[in-house]
């Protein structure tokens, strides 16, 4: 059994060597040189069949116009200063003078640049194999046939024979014989590849006499049906890629609305200076990258991690003298606080502005965050937006701690929903509005060095995504987390569904309009606490 | 069964019907109306130009425009100062009037643009080969008038009527005006909307056949916008005097304790909420033809912010406040802009923060008796 299994494998390398042709002579080539464009085709064929090393030489020159005959017929090519043989490579002596350049038409040039791609099927570099598999599966030629059968025969890798038989399908495609065409059909839906649209759908065209390419009609139906369940899967993919996108924004929208909920819900302010915490967030993560490139460049690729307490406390500590200084001074004039934290961000854009420039930083990822998961061929997840999604998660999991499970969160809880009562149980309601804010200016900064992995960082970073993460405090409503968190998601969710058929301007518009008519229904926003008092 | 109803009237001790104005202030009001009618197209067009008192085109234009700001401050003051909505939205209804009429200043170019072609050149540019339907009819002036006042009325009645229904109030309306004219200017800022895109319009000839740039031309403006003004400020005071502005002052202040009193609100926000948006429209067109320029930054919601410094500046609840903080904040802007241009936005900023804390009765505040507790 093992004897005859090694006979039949001796065989098959046997069959395999034979099926390349035999080197090539001088006589083949000879006719490259001569005027007559049908025997020059003809030459080229016979030199894109035999596959070996000399004729890859020589399709590169004649790809590169580098390839010459001289008065006796003998094909050369120019290495700048000397000439080399075309098919053994050895050094031969020519003048220049006494040679011709070998020119092509437009027809041998194509013929030429299937050849390369073909010649590239039994490269030894699988690299380039892969390339040359991809490159051919758009424009399936079934002049190619016989190269790729050659290529089948001798591809060892598993994945890329799978593709030279879907590749090989298609040029079945044409093949006379309407079952294998069949085959071919069947042989391409299993590779779930949306670009084989562009293989099959030319097939249910019409020629200019009226007749279906594809004349058999069996064939034509199974066409049909593939190319129907192609679509389809595409469809599935981009819904993936598009829920995938609107996570990712609405992760950033989240990291900005928490830190405005719980203010607005706290004090009933707005503070139009929230945006520019992101800004000083993603600028203390460029600070942080800067002073790692100077100091750590070896532990570059942890910039990140100590980026993040950076910018939460950047950001946290600008929200406490913001607090102190202006927003305590405004208590219970809630417009005027608009307008007051309005001016500080603008004063703050300036002031970023002069210190660092007008123009975007450049902040990079570290290694570890750029590339991507291929999910599908067609989609590629990126690390980084993975990462900031996983990181948003994280952050609403502490703010939850926090807020639920602290003394501090129960303080907040408690001014949130009576501030008078809490004063009167003994909380220093002034005391939880500052330190709530400092918290809710830190969430701010941390989503600015989120936004930094992914975004321009620029003096107006912030004001982008301000008006967005209003609107999504605005929909879930106040005082509940899980609120903001639906509000954000859903937004971002939602307006990336939107914006594949308006475009991102009317996707934003309707997002606007279908948020004044929701709190038509429900002017408290999703998820609101009840209670009994009323405003006056 | 009857129920017995104590049959005594009830009386607040308000005067039926208040009056405009005292004695001086009108005597104060008739001395500067005629003056400015009779001294500004003495010293810009009789006045030579060595003259002190002349009157240059820049001068002219700056004032007319800051005018065109007060407009907007005043229409803006109407609803917060009386009736506690702060809308930093009026950008939009400002922008609105202005391209209605930037619509029939591109009308009357006719063939004389770049292209000479009937259409304007931006469509000429865009390969458009007709007018869009929204355009249909903005080469007649009256009709334009109407569109001046209509566009702003509506869209802030439909706004109004739906945010207002829902009781949106406080931050909560502000923050939704801001997403108003900021949606608005995306959409302007495209092509396809069909004005002009991000360039908006300009390069205008003439306005009712007469030169755009021409002095006399520019008096006329100039007068109208400050007859405008003038008169707006009597129908401003005219209205919260009245019976209607003591119940929106009222909703101000107590919304809540008015709907138990069996008013509802809706109505009287409504009204004053679309009138001072017309306001504000009207603004925008007197605003167009002077300078010359209308494009979608006009609706960006920091320009909607900056009105309402100008009111708190001024004096919210003062009517004649707005106006004079309309002059000082836009006085200082081109004061400060073409000598210490880096600073502005400090400055800016700095007035944001200071005024609500130390002025909250803005600079009208500092010249009122202070009030006997």
């Amino acid at each position: 059994m093992d004897r005859r299994f090694f006979w039949l494998l001796a065989a098959g390398f046997w069959l395999g060597l034979s099926s390349i042709a035999w080197a090539l002579t001088p006589e083949q080539i000879k006719p490259l040189a001569e005027d007559d464009f049908d025997a020059k085709a003809e030459a080229l064929d016979q030199v894109i069949a035999s596959g070996d090393e000399a004729a890859q030489r020589i399709l590169d020159a004649l790809r590169d116009e580098q390839l010459y005959a001289n008065k006796a017929g003998q094909i050369l090519i120019s290495h700048g200063d000397s000439y080399h043989d075309a098919l053994t490579d050895g050094q031969v002596e020519a003048k220049a003078d006494d040679l011709q350049p070998i020119e092509l038409n437009n027809v041998l040039r194509e013929k030429l640049a299937t050849g390369l791609a073909g010649l590239q099927l039994i490269s030894p570099d699988r690299a380039v194999r892969a390339h040359a598999i991809q490159t051919l599966l758009r424009s399936a030629d079934s002049a190619l046939k016989p190269l790729i059968d050659k290529a089948r025969s001798s591809e060892t890798d598993p994945s890329l024979r799978a593709e030279l038989d879907q590749l090989w399908a298609s040029t079945m495609l044409r093949a006379p014989d309407p079952k294998r065409r069949q085959d071919a059909v069947a042989m391409l839906e299993q590779r779930h590849d949306p670009q084989m649209r562009l293989v099959l759908a030319p097939l249910l065209g019409k020629q200019s006499d009226g007749t279906f390419i594809e004349s058999d009609p069996t064939v034509r139906k199974r066409v049909e049906q593939v190319l129907a369940s192609l679509e389809r899967e595409e469809a599935e993919i981009q819904f993936v890629g598009t829920l995938f996108a609107g996570i990712s924004l609405g992760s950033i929208l989240l990291l900005a609305a928490l830190g405005l909920a719980i203010t607005y819900g706290l004090i009933g302010v707005i503070n139009m200076a929230h945006g520019e915490f992101l800004m000083i967030g993603a600028y203390a993560t460029y600070c942080v990258q800067n002073m790692f490139i100077s100091y750590w460049p070896g532990a570059f690729d942890w910039y990140l991690l100590a980026a993040v307490p950076v910018s939460f406390l950047a950001a946290a500590i600008v929200g406490l003298i913001l607090e102190r200084s202006v927003i305590r001074l405004l208590y219970g004039r809630p417009l005027e606080t608009l307008l007051a934290t309005f001016g500080v961000s603008l004063i703050l854009i300036e002031a970023v502005r002069t210190k660092f420039g007008a123009q975007n930083v450049q902040v990079s990822n570290p290694r570890w965050m750029s590339g991507g998961i291929t999910v599908l061929p067609e989609m590629i997840l990126p690390f980084n937006r993975i990462v900031i999604i996983g990181f948003a998660l994280i952050v609403v999991l502490i703010t939850w701690l926090v807020i639920q499970r602290t003394r501090f969160g129960l303080y907040i809880r408690a001014v949130t929903q009576n501030r008078r009562m809490a004063a009167c149980v003994g909380i220093r309601t002034w005391q939880i509005d500052c330190y709530a804010f400092a918290f809710g200016a830190g969430i701010a900064g941390l989503g600015g060095c989120a936004l930094s992995q992914v975004g321009n960082v620029g003096p107006d970073l912030g004001q982008s995504y301000i008006i967005d993460s209003f609107m999504a405090v605005v929909l879930g409503g106040v005082g509940q987390l899980i609120g903001t968190i639906v509000g954000a998601l859903g937004l971002g969710v939602l307006s990336k569904l939107i914006e594949p058929f308006w475009g991102a301007v009317l996707a934003k518009i309707a997002i606007l309009v279908l948020i004044v008519l929701f709190i038509q229904k429900r002017p408290q926003g999703l998820f609101a606490l009840k209670g009994r008092s009323l405003e006056v | 069964m009857s129920v017995a109803v104590s049959e005594a009237p009830v009386t607040f001790h308000l005067p039926v019907r208040q009056r405009l104005f005292g004695r001086r202030e009108w005597i104060a009001f008739w001395a500067v109306v005629g003056f400015v009618l009779a001294a500004t197209p003495i010293c810009a067009l009789a006045t030579p130009a060595s003259s002190p008192f002349y009157l240059s085109t820049y001068a002219l234009t700056l004032v007319g425009k800051i005018m065109c700001y007060a407009l907007v401050a005043l229409s803006l003051d109407l609803v917060w100062g009386f009736c506690g909505v702060l809308s930093l939205g009026h950008g939009l209804f400002f922008a609105l009037g202005g391209y209605a009429m930037g619509m029939y200043l591109m009308r009357s170019i006719g063939l004389d643009g770049v292209y000479h072609s009937p259409l304007p050149d931006f469509m000429v540019f865009l390969d458009w080969k007709a007018l869009p339907w929204f355009w249909q009819g903005t080469e007649h002036f009256l009709y334009t008038l109407l569109l001046i006042v209509l566009v702003p009325g509506v869209v802030a009645w439909i706004f109004g009527y739906f945010t207002f229904r829902s009781r949106v109030k406080g931050v909560y309306l502000s923050i939704i005006t801001q997403a108003m004219t900021f949606a608005a200017m995306l959409l302007f800022y495209r092509n396809e909307t069909g004005f002009g895109g991000n360039n908006g319009f300009t390069d205008f000839k003439r306005i009712l056949g007469f030169p755009i740039a021409a002095p006399g031309t520019r008096v006329c403006l100039f007068l109208l916008t400050f007859l405008v003004l003038a008169g707006s400020f009597l129908l401003c005071r005219f209205l919260v005097k009245s019976r209607l502005g003591r119940v929106v002052t009222a909703i101000r202040d107590a919304e809540s304790r008015l709907m138990f009193l069996g008013y509802n609100p809706l109505g009287y926000k409504l009204f004053v909420w679309t009138l001072s948006a017309v306001l504000c429209g009207i603004a925008g067109a007197l605003y167009v033809p002077q300078v010359g320029i209308i494009n979608p930054s006009e609706m960006s919601p920091t320009n909607s912010i900056e009105m309402a410094i100008w009111v708190a500046v001024g004096g919210r609840g003062t009517l004649l406040g707005p106006i004079v903080g309309a002059f000082l904040v836009n006085g200082a802007k081109s004061f400060l802009t073409a000598s210490f241009a880096e600073y502005w936005l400090f400055f800016l900023g700095a007035i944001f923060v200071i005024v609500p804390i130390y002025l909250p009765q803005g600079v009208i505040g500092l010249f009122k008796p202070p009030r006997t507790k």
